[in-house]
């Protein structure tokens, strides 16, 4: 296995800590894992992103040039990187802050509203948590269990009450594929 | 018994010093030493010496001493000092060093109020490479590399160290003083103690600047070259405290 | 032990806490920055200090003074930065100072761009500054190694009386990778060092720090003593990995990132029917030439990858010493080369498309 995920949107927006959560997921399930982000001027001008790594093997570059995997936080990322994904590739957008459509015909696209959704939990912040719990139940990259405990790690113990909602959030994303791509998950997992 | 009115410091080791006959680097050196003796803190004292005429001080001064790049005295007496700080740190530079390719370094340890003490040597010229025009050369002086004298137009004008560093709030003490005469001497000594003492009291940096002379330089014969000083440095160089903390007034 | 996931420039930070270094001197450059960031940070809470000088020449400056009293000290910049601090290092090599000096290269010359590259290779191993001296340059492919690397670095600085220097690039010190970090961490011993001068404190001589011998006689000697040094630490301290190398028929070289690349590049090859194999030198000086020399008797061709216009290849040539072909595949300015492009590389190379 080898995913290759680029995450791209506002500074702000959680892109970097999603990267990390995601990553930390996969080294508690002993895989490969490197996360990077974009550093440099265009960090400066409120982009953000971040590459993150899973696989079986030893990963040579972090880098991720052609994403298997692409989450779209903001519009600019979506021009940016969109001809980048490789073919068969999913694109996971965040349709509350997106509402520009992928022009491409050869990728699996989802649209997400996910600040909406997060809204729904109670909580904002959680909305990227809900597009990783989509990503999860698409790839099988990491398990949801795995999320949950890297959030124990990460987050500092005073906001451990926010580990309910997050998880809410992560099953949210696994729902919204089971009950809207069906199709698109059988294409992925083969 | 007789009573032994005049030795060398233990501060000094019995190495000769290679100055030129007239250069006050000599009496500058003595000044430091006597300080350092007098305030029993040779044991713990590491000195810095700069790229310039003082390059060999290390062999001078009887304690563990540093050589420094051109200009980086500043720098190296801030590592040495962050790693033990209840040594006594001090550097000893000239114009060219310190006033020219230094000034960062200088005006740095400064801003930081990092707790040395420099002892800045001024004597407006560049004595080690042949004579060049230092930062601090006068409007008017000949020297190798100004053969008509220094002219504002090609070459600028003087930077006064002493007025320009005691504008930093880190820099606590900062006085000018001369070796010309007795007098002065002993005025200069008394200056190089309290910049020592500020140090002490861990109050800030400290600096002393000492305007000297270099006959062979000058082109004047050492008698010359003090007469040379008082009438053309002090005018241009005014004498005094410029910077001074109430604890040591 | 403990599983964290790491940034490269907090590992650095982090070994060098590890190998019992209390005192950095820094000047801010990307993509460095999270090193002075984390030491901000973490020098405070054991004891140390974490200065931020005016320039890259005071950072030398203030590590040539902390170094020369017997401590433990690190520096740390990218390559702009190096090219001000040469005049320190070489003073540094003069005066026989212990320290640990940190490149995480950037695209060059000039100012260059902000991404990762390797194009410092020759400033760190040729010498950078003036006079005859070399540096110990290691070369870390990994976060876990930049941990493991920071404690063998300050170890050897210590062992040899001489400046280290670790190189990485921009993706070594950006990225997170998971390290394993000891729990319980006992400083290591430090060797005592009867040369350093901080003080008298009752020794009857003066130490002096200090790389001036105006005598011509006295700095040849300084030199035939520094290189006596050097061929030790040559004799004693080369480190390399090898992989895949025994039967390889195309050997695959390179240092740090580009190191890993190619060997995934090697695995990509031997799916395809290509003997591949790769060595990666961990220290770029010594330069481990004699595993070239043993490789060219039995590969047929090497291929030296590198995040440059290619630098190391000429190391590798003067190893190889012209029994093999040695290629060359490199990006530069910032650009990091594809693994596929490198692959591509090596099947055109092994079809002989590229006499």
């Amino acid at each position: 296995m080898l995913q290759e995920v680029l995450i791209a949107g506002f500074g702000g927006q959680g892109v970097l800590s999603t990267g990390q959560l995601l990553a930390y997921a996969g080294m508690i399930e002993n895989k490969q894992v490197a996360w990077i982000p974009s550093y440099g001027p265009e960090m400066r001008g409120g982009t953000a992103n971040c590459s993150v790594t899973i696989s079986d093997e030893p990963i040579s570059s972090p880098l991720v040039t052609e994403p298997t995997t692409l989450i779209v936080m903001n519009r600019p990322s979506l021009d940016k990187f969109e001809k980048a994904v490789v073919p068969g590739g999913i694109i996971l957008i965040n349709s509350s802050l997106v509402d520009q459509k992928v022009k491409r015909d050869d990728v699996q696209v989802m649209e997400i509203a996910a600040n909406q959704i997060a809204e729904e939990l109670g909580n904002t912040k959680v909305a990227n948590n809900v597009i990783l719990g989509a990503l999860i139940e698409l790839t099988g990259i990491v398990s949801i269990e795995s999320v949950v405990e890297s959030l124990k790690k990460v987050l500092p113990a005073r906001r451990h009450n926010m580990i309910p909602v997050n998880r809410q959030a992560l099953e949210k994303g696994t729902q919204l594929v089971l009950e809207k791509g069906t199709q698109l998950v059988k294409e992925m997992k083969k | 018994m007789a009573k032994v009115m005049f030795k060398r410091p233990a501060a000094l080791t019995d190495k000769q010093f290679h100055y030129c006959p007239g250069c006050t680097h000599g009496i500058i050196h003595r000044l430091v030493a006597e300080v350092i003796d007098e305030m029993g803190i040779r044991d713990h004292t590491v000195g810095v010496c700069p790229v310039g005429c003082s390059v060999f001080a290390y062999d001078y001064f009887n304690m563990d001493m540093f050589q420094a790049a051109h200009g980086r005295a500043p720098a190296v007496a801030t590592g040495i000092k962050r790693t033990l700080p209840d040594r006594m740190v001090f550097t000893y530079q000239g114009d060219g060093d310190l006033a020219s390719i230094g000034t960062a370094e200088i005006v740095h340890a400064a801003a930081r109020g990092e707790k040395i003490t420099t002892v800045f040597v001024n004597n407006a010229v560049y004595g080690m490479t042949g004579g060049q025009m230092a930062p601090t050369t006068l409007p008017g002086q000949k020297t190798t590399t100004t053969p008509k004298g220094r002219e504002k137009e090609a070459a600028g004008l003087p930077v006064k160290i002493s007025e320009m560093l005691s504008t930093l709030d880190g820099a606590v003490y900062v006085a000018r003083v001369s070796v010309h005469d007795p007098k002065h001497i002993t005025q200069a000594k008394k200056a190089i103690r309290k910049a020592f003492e500020v140090q002490q009291a861990g109050l800030g940096f400290s600096l002393v600047e000492v305007l000297s002379t270099c006959p062979t330089n000058w082109g004047l014969s050492p008698k010359e070259s003090l007469k040379w000083l008082a009438d053309n440095m002090l005018p241009y160089y005014p004498l005094g405290v410029y910077k001074e903390p109430a604890e040591v007034k | 032990m403990s599983k964290v996931l790491m940034k490269g420039n907090e590992a650095i930070g982090e070994g060098a806490i590890r190998a019992g270094c209390r005192h950095f001197f820094g000047y801010p450059i990307t993509p460095q920055s999270e090193l002075p960031h984390y030491l901000a940070k973490r020098m405070p809470e054991v004891g140390g200090v974490f200065l931020q000088a005016e320039s890259e020449t005071s950072s030398i400056n203030m590590v040539y003074g902390a170094a020369g009293t017997g401590f433990r000290v690190l520096t740390s910049s990218s390559s702009p930065g190096l090219s001000l601090m040469q005049e320190g290092i070489s003073y540094l090599a003069g005066a026989e100072l212990p320290c640990v000096i940190v490149n995480v290269m950037r695209g060059g010359p000039g100012l260059g761009s902000i991404a990762p590259a390797q194009s410092d290779y020759f400033q760190a191993v040729k010498g950078g500054g003036h006079g005859d001296y070399k540096l110990i340059v290691l070369a870390p492919a990994s976060v876990q190694e930049i941990i493991d690397l920071m404690q063998v670095a300050f170890d050897l600085g210590d062992k040899y009386r001489t400046p280290v220097m670790l190189v990485g690039d921009g993706i070594l010190g950006q990225m997170m990778e998971p390290v394993e970090l000891a729990d319980e961490v006992t400083l290591p011993e430090i060797t005592a060092k009867p040369w350093a001068a901080g003080g008298l404190k009752g020794r009857e001589t003066p130490n002096i720090i200090n790389s001036l011998y105006i005598v011509p006689e006295d700095c040849e000697k300084l030199n035939h003593r520094l290189f006596a040094k050097y061929e030790a630490i040559a004799t004693e301290e080369t480190r390399w990995e090898e992989y895949r190398l025994a039967d390889a028929e195309i050997v695959l070289t390179g240092f740090g990132t580009a190191a890993r690349i190619a060997k995934s590049v090697v695995d990509k090859a031997r799916a395809e029917g290509i003997k591949a194999g790769l060595i990666r030198p961990i220290t770029l000086w010594p330069f481990p030439s004699k595993v070239y020399a043993k490789a060219a008797e039995q590969a047929q061709r090497f291929l030296c990858v590198e995040m440059s216009m290619g630098q190391m290849i000429e190391d590798v040539k003067l190893a190889v010493n012209g029994k093999k072909p040695v290629h060359f595949y490199g990006r530069s300015g910032g650009m990091v080369p594809l693994a596929k492009d490198v692959l591509a590389e090596v099947k055109k190379i092994m079809a002989g498309g590229d006499e």
